[in-house]
C-alpha cells in the first residue's frame, strides 16, 4: 500500500480570459499543518474504502441536478435534439407559423423534469432560447441569455449568503450550454464568434454542428476544421477547457473529445425499422440517418460527454469556476455602487451591464482584485 | 457501434478507473438495446412528498423510452470523490494514560507515531498531527487531535475550555475562507472536526463531573461518541450496569451525543441496534498473540488474553464499524451541515447580521456589511481626530512646563551671576584698598630712609667714618639688601608708629 505525496489541485490553474484561482488557504495558527503530512502504511484492512459506497448511497438518496441551455437560431433543431437526448418528449418542436408575429426580444423558456433510472434521480432543466438570432438587428441579442445565466448565479448567490442557509441549496445555475451552429459548412458567422466570445467567459459551452445530416463526411471534417481553427483565433475555449485538465488521463481523454469538437449531429425522436432493429432516425428517401450510429452522425459522442463521462465535471467547473468568478466579480461591485434600496433584492436585479460582466471590465476587475485581494 | 465508440473513448490506455466504469456502462447499454426498449418508470410511489414538491414547482416527471445512461452519476461523483482525497479530523478528549493513542493505532492498524506524555503540564493543549493513509484507490487525509494533560491540573476549571476554544477556531478557519472574495473552497483542506472520541475512566461507578461538563460544552459543536476506555478493567455485568448508568445521566443532564442515522433502510438497522450499545467498550492494543493457531492484537494478562476483535471481549470492532465503515460520511455532513451552520449562524448573528431588516424587508449580507463597513469608517474618524487633539494638548502641555523650567532656570543664572559680580567687586576693593597701603607703606619708608641718613650728615668730622658707613651702609646694602630693607623697615615701621616723633 502506498502513500501519493499531496491531495490533486482541482481546476486552480487559468489561462486567457479565465481569471485565476487563489490556492493557498488562509492560514491559522491552531490548524494542523497540512503541507507536511508524514505517509503512513496501514498493517491491515481497516475499511476506509466503504466511504465510496456511503457517498453512493448519500448521492442516491440526495439526487441529482442538471441545468442545461440550448442556444441557436431556429429551425436548427434544438428541441428535437433535446428530446433525443434524453429520450422523452421534452418539448413540443416549436415551429413559427406564417401568422404569428417574430418575438422582439428572446424571451427563455425553461421547463424542469425529473427522470429516473436504475434508482438515480435526475432533475433536469432545460432552458431553450427560442428567436435566438432571427432579428434583422441581432445586435446585443446575447443579453438576455447572459443576464439568466447570471441571474442564475446570483439566486445561488444570495441562498449562499444568509445567515440561516437551506441544507441543500437549490441549483439552477446553467451548467452546460449548447451551441448550434448552422451547417453552411464554411466558418462561424459573426454572430457565432461574437456570441461564442462572450459566452465561454461564464458558462461551459458544446458547440455541435446542427442538422449535419446536409453534409457530408468530408464536407463535415472541414467544417469542423475550419471551426477549430475559428475558435483558436479568437481564443474561445469551449469545454473541455485545456486549463482544467488535471493530470494525463484527464489530457489525453479530453484532448480526443477536442478533437471531434464541434460535434456533427442530428437528432430524431421517431423510430423506424432497421433491418429489424427499432431505431431512432430521420427519414429520408435515400435512407434512414441513424442517430445512435456513429457512421451517420456524432451523435452519441455528445450524448457521453454530456451525460456518461462528464456530467459531474460539468457541474464541477461551473461550481468552482464560474460561479466563483462571478462571486468575485459581484462582490467586488458592491463597493462601487451605491446603495439604493432593494439593489441585492433577486427581483431588481438588473440583467444589464451591472449583472454581465463585459469582457473587458472583467478583465479589469482581475487587475483590481489581484491588487485588493482579501479586502473583505 | 458501441464497440467502436468504446475503442474511440478508451483509446490505448487501459487502465484508468474511467474508462474501466464507462467500459462498463457501455456494455450495459449493449445489453439493453438487444431487448426492446423497456419503459423506465419514474416516481416510485413511497416519494409522496417529492411529488408535492414537484406539483408546487410545477416539474413533470417524465417517462423515457430509452436508456439514457445517466445511472452512471453515482460512479462519476465517486471518481471526482477519489481524485479529491478524503478529510478525516477526530478529537480524542481524555485523561492522560487512558489509552488514546493506543486506540488510534488500533483502529487504523498503524503506528502513529507519538511519544508518551508527561503529567505535569500546567494546562491543557491540544496536538494535531495529519497522516495520509492509503487503501485500495481510496485516499485518506487522517487528522488526529489529542489532549495533552486534560484532567491532569489539580485545578481542573480550566480543562475543557481550550477544547472548545480549538473546535471554534476551525470553524472560524472555513468561515474566513468561506466569506473571502477569492477563495480556494475546492483546495482548502479542511480542519473543522468530525468526531470526538470521548474516553471515559472505567470506575464502574457515574460519569465524572469533568466528563459531564466537558461532553455538555461540546455536544452542540462537534458530534460526540462516548468510549469506555480501558474496558478490561470491568467485568461483564458491572460493564451492563456501568452502561445503563452513563446513558442515563447524559440523558437526564440534556447531553447530545451522535446517535447513528436510522433513516437509510440499507444501514437503519444495524444502527438502531449500535444505538442501544453505546457507550462502546473498548480495548486498544497494537501487540499481538498468539491464540490458538493465529496472531490477534490482544492483550496478555496472567490470567487470560483480552483480544481485542473479539466481540466478546470488547466492543471495539462495533466501534471500527460504525466509525469508519458505516457512517464517516455521515460524520461529516453533520458536521458540514449542522455543527458549522449552527457556527455560522451565531457568528455573523453576533456581528450585528440578519436576515430581515428593521421593516421585515429582506436584508443582505452586503447591505449591512456595507452599513457596518460606514459604521465603522466613521468610527475610526472619530478615534484618529480624537487622537489628533489628545496628542496636541500634550504637545502643548509639555511646551509650557518645558518653557517654565527654562525660565526658572534663567532667573537662578541670573542671580548666580549677580551674586559672582557682588562679590569680585568686593575683592577688588579689597586689592585696591591693600595696593593703596603698599604704596603708602613704600613711601613712607622712602621718608624713614631719608631721615636715618640726615643726622650723619650734620657732624663733618665724622664725614670719613660717615663716607666709609656710608660705604658700608652702601656695601651692605648691596650686599645684605633685605636686612637692609628688613632694617629700614623696622625703622619705617618705628618711626611709621611713632609718627609723633618730631622729625630734625
Amino acid at each position: 500500500m502506498f502513500c501519493f505525496p499531496a491531495m490533486g489541485h482541482r481546476h486552480c490553474c487559468a489561462l486567457g480570459p479565465m481569471d485565476p484561482m487563489r490556492r493557498s488557504p488562509s492560514p491559522c495558527p491552531s490548524r494542523p499543518s497540512s503541507p507536511r503530512t508524514p505517509p503512513c502504511e496501514m498493517l491491515g484492512y481497516v475499511g476506509i474504502e466503504a466511504v465510496l459506497d456511503q457517498l453512493k448511497i448519500k448521492a442516491m438518496k440526495m439526487g441529482f441536478e442538471f441545468n442545461i441551455m440550448v442556444v441557436g437560431q431556429s429551425g436548427l433543431g434544438k428541441s428535437t435534439m433535446v428530446n433525443t437526448l434524453f429520450k422523452s418528449k421534452m418539448w413540443k418542436s416549436t415551429v413559427q407559423g406564417l401568422g404569428t408575429p417574430t418575438p422582439q426580444t428572446l424571451k427563455l423558456q425553461s421547463v424542469t423534469h425529473v427522470i429516473e433510472e436504475k434508482g438515480v434521480k435526475l432533475k433536469l432543466t432545460v432552458t431553450d432560447t427560442p428567436g435566438f438570432g432571427d432579428q434583422i438587428n441581432n445586435d446585443k441579442c446575447w443579453d438576455p441569455i447572459l443576464g439568466y445565466i447570471s441571474e442564475q448565479y446570483e439566486r445561488y448567490l444570495q441562498e449562499e449568503i444568509l445567515i440561516t442557509r437551506q441544507r441543500h441549496i437549490p441549483d439552477t445555475r446553467v451548467h452546460c450550454c449548447i451551441y448550434f451552429v448552422p451547417p453552411t459548412g464554411h466558418c462561424l458567422r459573426p454572430l457565432d464568434i461574437e456570441f461564442l466570445q462572450r459566452l465561454c467567459r461564464t458558462v461551459n459551452v458544446v458547440p455541435v454542428i446542427a442538422r449535419a445530416d446536409s453534409l457530408t463526411i468530408e464536407e463535415r471534417e472541414t467544417f469542423r476544421r475550419r471551426i477549430q481553427h475559428n475558435l483558436r483565433t479568437h481564443c474561445i475555449e469551449v469545454y473541455p477547457q485545456k486549463c482544467f485538465d488535471e493530470d494525463i488521463n484527464d489530457r489525453i481523454l479530453n484532448s480526443k473529445i477536442r478533437d471531434r469538437i464541434p460535434f456533427a449531429v442530428v437528432g430524431a425522436d421517431r423510430e423506424h425499422l432497421v433491418n429489424g432493429r427499432c431505431v431512432l432516425g430521420r427519414k429520408t428517401k435515400w435512407g434512414i440517418i441513424e442517430v445512435e450510429n456513429l457512421a451517420h452522425c456524432e451523435f452519441p459522442l455528445l450524448r457521453d460527454l454530456l451525460i456518461r463521462s462528464h456530467l459531474q465535471d460539468l457541474k464541477d467547473i461551473t461550481h468552482n469556476v464560474h460561479y466563483e468568478n462571478y462571486r468575485v466579480c459581484r462582490l467586488n461591485e458592491s463597493h462601487l455602487l451605491p446603495r439604493g434600496p432593494g439593489w441585492v433584492n433577486l427581483a431588481q436585479t438588473p440583467a444589464g451591464p451591472l449583472a454581465t460582466p463585459q469582457p473587458s471590465k472583467v478583465h479589469q476587475q482581475a487587475q483590481e482584485d489581484s491588487e485588493d485581494g482579501d479586502e473583505y | 457501434m458501441t464497440s467502436e465508440v468504446a475503442r474511440h473513448l478508451r483509446g490505448e490506455h487501459q487502465d484508468s478507473g474511467k474508462f474501466h466504469i464507462l467500459l462498463k456502462e457501455l456494455q450495459l447499454v449493449m445489453l439493453f438495446q438487444t431487448h426492446m426498449p423497456t419503459k423506465t418508470t419514474c416516481l416510485s410511489s413511497q416519494i409522496s412528498d417529492d411529488e408535492q414538491n414537484q406539483k408546487k414547482e410545477n416539474i413533470r416527471s417524465l417517462t423515457m423510452s430509452g436508456h439514457v445512461g445517466f445511472e452512471s452519476l453515482p460512479d462519476q461523483l465517486v471518481n471526482r470523490s477519489i481524485q479529491q482525497g478524503f478529510c478525516f479530523n477526530i478529537l480524542c478528549v481524555g485523561e492522560t494514560g487512558i489509552g488514546k493513542s493506543t486506540l488510534i493505532d488500533t483502529l487504523f492498524n498503524t503506528n502513529f507515531e507519538d511519544h508518551g506524555s508527561s503529567h505535569f503540564y500546567p494546562h491543557v493543549r491540544l496536538e494535531a498531527q495529519t497522516y495520509e493513509l492509503h487503501e485500495s484507490n481510496v485516499r485518506l487525509k487522517l487528522t488526529i487531535v489529542n489532549t495533552v494533560g486534560f484532567g491532569d491540573q489539580i485545578n481542573k476549571e480550566e480543562s475543557y475550555q481550550p477544547i472548545v476554544d480549538y473546535i471554534d477556531a476551525q470553524f472560524e478557519a472555513y468561515l474566513q475562507e468561506e466569506l473571502k472574495i477569492k477563495r480556494a473552497l475546492s483546495n482548502y483542506h479542511d480542519s473543522r472536526i468530525h468526531v470526538c472520541l470521548y474516553f471515559i475512566s472505567p470506575t464502574g461507578h457515574s460519569l465524572k463531573t469533568l466528563d459531564l461538563l466537558a461532553m455538555k460544552s461540546l455536544d452542540s459543536k462537534v458530534n460526540i461518541i462516548p468510549v469506555i476506555a480501558k474496558a478490561d478493567a470491568i467485568s461483564k455485568a458491572e460493564l451492563q450496569k456501568f452502561k445503563i448508568k452513563l446513558m442515563s445521566e447524559l440523558v437526564s443532564n440534556g447531553v447530545q451525543i451522535y446517535q447513528f442515522p436510522t433513516d437509510d433502510e440499507t444501514i437503519a438497522k444495524i444502527n438502531a441496534s449500535m444505538n442501544g450499545h453505546l457507550p462502546f467498550a473498548v480495548v486498544g492494543s497494537m501487540d499481538e498473540v498468539k491464540v490458538g493457531n493465529k496472531m490477534v492484537k490482544a492483550r496478555q494478562y496472567p490470567w487470560g488474553v483480552v483480544q481485542v476483535e473479539n466481540e466478546n471481549h470488547c466492543d471495539f470492532v462495533k466501534l471500527r464499524e460504525m466509525l469508519i465503515c458505516t457512517n464517516m460520511e455521515d460524520l461529516r455532513e453533520q458536521t458540514h451541515t449542522r455543527h458549522y451552520e449552527l457556527y455560522r449562524r451565531c457568528k455573523l448573528e453576533e456581528m450585528g447580521f440578519t436576515d430581515v431588516g428593521p421593516e421585515n424587508k429582506p436584508l443582505s449580507l452586503q447591505e449591512t456589511y456595507e452599513a457596518k463597513r460606514h459604521e465603522f469608517y466613521g468610527e475610526r474618524q472619530r478615534k484618529e481626530e480624537e487622537m489628533k487633539q489628545m496628542f496636541v494638548q500634550r504637545v502643548k502641555e509639555k511646551e509650557a512646563i518645558l518653557k517654565e523650567a527654562e525660565r526658572e532656570l534663567q532667573a537662578k543664572f541670573e542671580h548666580l551671576k549677580r551674586v559672582h559680580q557682588e562679590e569680585r567687586m568686593k575683592l577688588e576693593e579689597k586689592r585696591r584698598l591693600l595696593e593703596e597701603e603698599i604704596i603708602a607703606f613704600s613711601k613712607k619708608k622712602a621718608t624713614s630712609e631719608i631721615y636715618q641718613n640726615q643726622p650723619y650728615m650734620a657732624s663733618g668730622s665724622n664725614l670719613k667714618k660717615e663716607k666709609d658707613r656710608k660705604k658700608i651702609s652702601n656695601a651692605q646694602v648691596l650686599d645684605g639688601g633685605s636686612r637692609r630693607t628688613r632694617e629700614s623697615m623696622r625703622a619705617g615701621s618705628l618711626s611709621y608708629r611713632a609718627q609723633s616723633l618730631p622729625q630734625r
